[in-house]
C-alpha cells in the first residue's frame, strides 16, 4: 500500500528524517515507537503534504502514484488520512459542514456522486456512534472547546466519516483516560479491513494492547532502527530505548 | 524690516458645482453651516480623525446635486412586502416606493415634516456642525431624507425599509433622516444604499436617531454603492434610559466610504450594540470611525467589526469608547478584526478607550493576520481544495458579524452579493 525508502526530510535546513524505509500492506497495522524528537510527527506531516519540509532525498509510493507528488487535498482524496497529535481548533467552520463538503470533493474526485443530505446524515449517525461521539459535538465547530479526549475522538469519527486506505494516528492515544482509550481504540478496530492499513505512532504500550499491531518499528534520529513484533513493543516499555541505543553503535 | 505674515489660506469647500434645489432645514441650521463653511478646508491627513482617509479624490471633483431616475429597483429590494421608500440621488421617489404605512408611525420626506412639531424639536439638535465639513455641506443643502417617528408604544413587526440609490455622473446627495423612537417602541429599520449607472458620485448622508426612554431600534445598513463612488455617513445617535440601539453595517464597495457613528449614551441601563463588517476588494477604501459615549451609569456597549482585505485595498477602524466621570458600572467591549488577503493590503486599526470613572468593565482589542494557516492545512488534509478550505475560513470569519443581524431576508441578500462579488458560499 505504502513504500517509503530513504525518505530524507528537513525544516529549516535542519535534517529530521534521515534515511528512513518503510513498507506497509493492506489489512496491516504498524506501529510506530520512538522517543520525543526522534521524527515520528514529521514522518506524518512530511505523508500527509506539509509544506514546510523539504525533501531532500527518496521516494513515498502509494498505492501505484507517487505520493510526494501529490497536494495534501489530493493524498487525503487518494485515501491518505492523518490523525493529527494536535487537532486544532478553527473557530465558526462547523465539523458536519466541513465534511460533507469534504467527502463530496473526494467523491468528486473519484468520479462519485455528491452524497444525499440524507445518507450523510445516516452516516454521521452510524459513525459518530462507533467512537461515541456525542452527535452535538460532531456539529459544532471544528474542535471548538472540545476537552483533549473530545478532539482525539473527533479525529477518529472523521477518519471513520471519509473511509480512508491509509490511516496515521500520531499519538491518538495521549491525553486520553484509560476508558477513552478503549472507545478510540475499539473506533480503529472497527474501521479495520483487509483492504485498509493503519500506522499507529506511538509512546506507549498500553495502546497496543487494544490495537494489535503486525509489526512495531523504532523510529529514532530520523531513521527506523529496529523492526519487530509487539513484544518489541513491551520490551520498550520495559527498557526504554537506550539499549537500542547501545546496540546501535556498537 | 517688516515681518510677512502668512496667515492660512481658507480654501472655502466647494464641493458642489450646480445646485438647483434649495437646502430645507431652518434658515438658522442653514446660515450656520453655510458661514462654518466659508471658513473651513476639507480634512487632511494631518487631520486626527482623517489621518488614513485621504480626500483628495472627493476634493478633485465637483458634484452636482439632480434628481434622477431609476427604472428597475427590482435587484435592489433586501426584503420583501414591507414599507419602503426609495430615495433617487438623495430625493424621495414616490412611484418607487410601495407598501403600506404600519399604525402608529410616521415615515415621510422630510419635506412633509416641516411643521411637524417633533421634527423641528429634534433636527440638528445634536449633529456637530463646527470643524465638520460633511455634517455641515448636508446641513446646508439637504433637500430630502426621511423622517422616521415611532410612536410611544408602537411595536412594529415588520422592518421599515428604506432604499437609496445613486444615479449618473459626479451626482451628489446630500440626504438627510431623523429617525425619533418614543418611550416603550420597538422598531426594526434596513437601509440599503445602492448605485445604478453611477459613476464618482457622492452619497453624504447624515442620520440623527434619538431612541427614547425603554425604546428598542435597530437599524441593518447594507452599503453597496459601485466601486467609483464615494460615502460619507454620520449616525448621530442618543439613546435614553433603559433603551437598546443596534446597528449592523455591512460594507460591500465603494471607492471610499466614511461612517461615524457617534453614539451618545445619556441615560442608565442602555444596551449599544455596533457590528460591521467590510468586505473589500480592488482600490477600496473603507473607514468605520466609532464614538460610544457613555454618559450615564449601569450601560453596556459591545462592539464588532470584522473585514477582509484583498488586492489593494485599505480598511481603517477607529473605534472610541469614552466613559464619563459619573458613568460608573460600564461594561463596553470592543473589538476589531481584520484578515488580509494580499501582500498590498492594508489595515490601521486603532481602539480607542478613554475612562474617567473607577467601577468599569472595558476591553477593546485589534487583530490583523493572514487566515490560519495550520486551519487551511488541516481541512486540506480531509480533502478539501485549498480555495474551499479558504472560502470556508473566510466565511466563517465574517459570519461571526453576519450572525448578529437577525433579518434572515437581510442575511440572504448580503449573501448574495458577497457570492457574486467574491465567489464565497455563506449560510446560516
Ligand atoms: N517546525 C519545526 N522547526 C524546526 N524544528 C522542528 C520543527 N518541527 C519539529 N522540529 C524538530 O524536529 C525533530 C522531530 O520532531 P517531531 O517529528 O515532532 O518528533 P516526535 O514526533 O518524534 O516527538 C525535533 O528535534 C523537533 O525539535
Ligand atoms: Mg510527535
Amino acid at each position: 500500500m505504502i513504500t517509503i525508502k530513504n525518505l530524507h526530510a528537513s525544516i529549516d535546513g535542519k535534517e529530521i528524517l534521515k534515511g528512513l524505509n518503510l513498507e506497509v500492506k493492506p489489512g496491516e497495522v504498524h506501529a510506530i515507537m520512538g522517543p520525543n524528537g526522534a521524527g515520528k510527527s514529521t514522518l506524518a506531516s512530511v505523508l500527509a503534504g506539509r509544506e514546510e519540509y523539504e525533501i531532500t532525498e527518496g521516494t513515498v509510493d502509494f498505492d501505484g502514484k507517487d505520493l510526494l507528488d501529490l497536494k495534501t487535498e489530493d493524498r487525503a482524496r487518494e485515501g491518505l488520512f492523518l490523525a493529527f497529535q494536535y487537532p486544532i481548533e478553527i473557530p465558526g467552520v462547523s465539523n458536519i459542514n466541513f465534511l460533507r463538503a469534504a467527502l463530496n470533493e473526494i467523491r468528486e474526485y473519484r468520479g462519485e456522486e455528491p452524497i444525499s443530505a440524507k445518507d450523510f446524515l445516516i452516516l454521521v449517525r452510524e459513525k459518530s456512534a462507533i467512537v461515541e461521539l456525542d452527535p452535538k459535538l460532531a456539529s459544532r465547530s471544528v474542535n471548538e472547546g472540545f476537552s483533549g479526549g473530545e478532539k482525539k475522538r473527533n479525529e477518529i469519527f472523521q477518519m471513520a466519516m471519509l473511509n480512508p486506505k491509509l490511516a496515521i494516528l500520531d499519538e491518538t492515544d495521549s491525553g486520553l483516560d484509560i476508558d477513552a482509550l478503549r472507545i478510540v481504540a475499539n473506533g480503529v478496530n472497527k474501521l479495520k479491513s483487509k483492504d485498509n492499513a493503519t500506522i499507529v505512532i506511538t509512546h506507549y504500550q498500553r495502546l497496543l494492547d487494544y490495537i494489535i499491531p503486525d509489526f512495531v518499528h523504532v523510529l529514532y534520529d530520523g531513521k527506523i532502527v529496529k523492526t519487530g513484533t509487539k513484544e518489541l513493543a513491551l520490551d520498550l516499555e520495559e527498557r526504554g530505548y537506550d539499549w537500542i541505543k547501545e546496540e546501535m553503535s556498537l | 524690516m517688516s515681518e510677512i505674515i502668512n496667515a492660512p489660506v481658507f480654501k472655502k469647500v466647494e464641493l458642489i458645482l450646480k445646485n438647483e434645489f434649495e437646502g430645507v432645514l431652518s434658515e438658522e441650521l442653514k446660515t450656520k453651516s453655510s458661514s462654518i463653511l466659508d471658513g473651513i478646508q476639507m480634512p487632511t491627513t494631518r487631520t486626527e480623525a482623517w489621518k488614513y482617509t485621504r480626500l483628495g479624490k472627493i476634493n478633485n471633483k465637483k458634484f452636482t446635486v439632480r434628481k434622477g431616475d431609476v427604472s428597475d429597483i427590482s435587484s435592489f429590494i433586501i426584503t420583501k412586502d414591507v414599507y419602503t421608500l426609495v430615495f433617487v440621488n438623495g430625493f424621495l421617489n414616490s412611484t418607487l416606493s410601495s407598501g403600506t404605512l404600519p399604525e402608529g408611525i410616521i415615515c415621510q420626506s422630510i419635506n412633509e415634516a416641516n411643521s411637524d412639531s417633533t421634527f423641528t424639536k429634534y433636527i440638528g439638535q445634536n449633529l456637530r456642525l463646527e470643524e465638520e465639513v460633511f455634517n455641515s455641506l448636508n446641513t446646508l443643502n439637504s433637500a430630502d431624507g426621511v423622517f422616521i417617528h415611532i410612536g410611544s408604544k408602537v411595536i412594529l413587526d415588520k422592518p421599515l425599509q428604506i432604499l437609496h440609490i445613486l444615479s449618473e455622473t459626479n451626482t451628489i446627495s446630500n440626504l438627510r433622516n431623523l429617525i425619533v423612537c418614543e418611550k416603550n417602541s420597538e422598531a426594526k429599520i434596513i437601509q440599503g444604499y445602492f448605485s445604478e449607472n453611477a459613476t464618482d458620485s457622492f452619497t453624504n448622508v447624515v442620520t440623527e436617531v434619538f431612541v427614547e426612554e425603554n425604546a428598542h431600534l435597530t437599524i441593518d445598513k447594507i452599503q453597496y454603492e459601485n466601486d467609483s463612488c464615494y460615502h460619507v455617513a454620520t449616525e448621530q445617535v442618543q439613546q435614553e434610559k433603559n433603551s437598546t440601539f443596534t446597528i449592523n453595517t455591512v460594507t460591500l464597495n465603494g471607492a471610499i466610504v466614511r461612517n461615524n457613528l457617534n453614539i451618545e449614551v445619556v441615560g442608565q441601563n442602555c444596551l449599544t450594540n455596533l457590528n460591521g463588517t467590510y468586505l473589500l476588494k480592488g482600490n477600496q477604501h473603507v473607514d468605520n470611525h466609532t464614538i460610544v459615549d457613555h454618559k450615564a451609569p449601569n450601560c453596556e456597549s459591545h462592539e464588532l467589526y470584522k473585514g477582509v482585505v484583498n488586492d489593494q485595498s485599505t480598511a481603517v477602524f477607529n473605534g472610541k469608547v469614552f466613559v464619563r466621570k459619573d458613568a460608573q458600572k460600564i461594561n463596553a467591549f470592543q473589538s476589531n478584526a481584520n484578515v488580509l488577503l494580499s501582500d498590498e493590503s492594508t489595515v490601521n486599526s486603532k481602539p480607542e478607550l478613554e475612562i474617567y470613572a473607577d467601577d468599569v468593565k472595558c476591553s477593546h482589542g485589534s487583530t490583523t493576520g493572514q487566515l490560519d494557516e495550520e486551519a487551511v492545512f488541516y481541512l486540506r488534509a480531509r480533502g478539501l481544495s485549498e480555495k474551499s478550505a479558504r472560502k470556508l475560513m473566510i466565511g466563517a470569519f465574517v459570519n461571526d458579524v453576519l450572525k448578529k443581524i437577525e433579518n434572515e431576508e437581510v442575511k440572504t441578500f448580503i449573501f448574495e452579493i458577497l457570492h457574486q462579488r467574491f465567489d464565497w458560499e455563506l449560510s446560516n
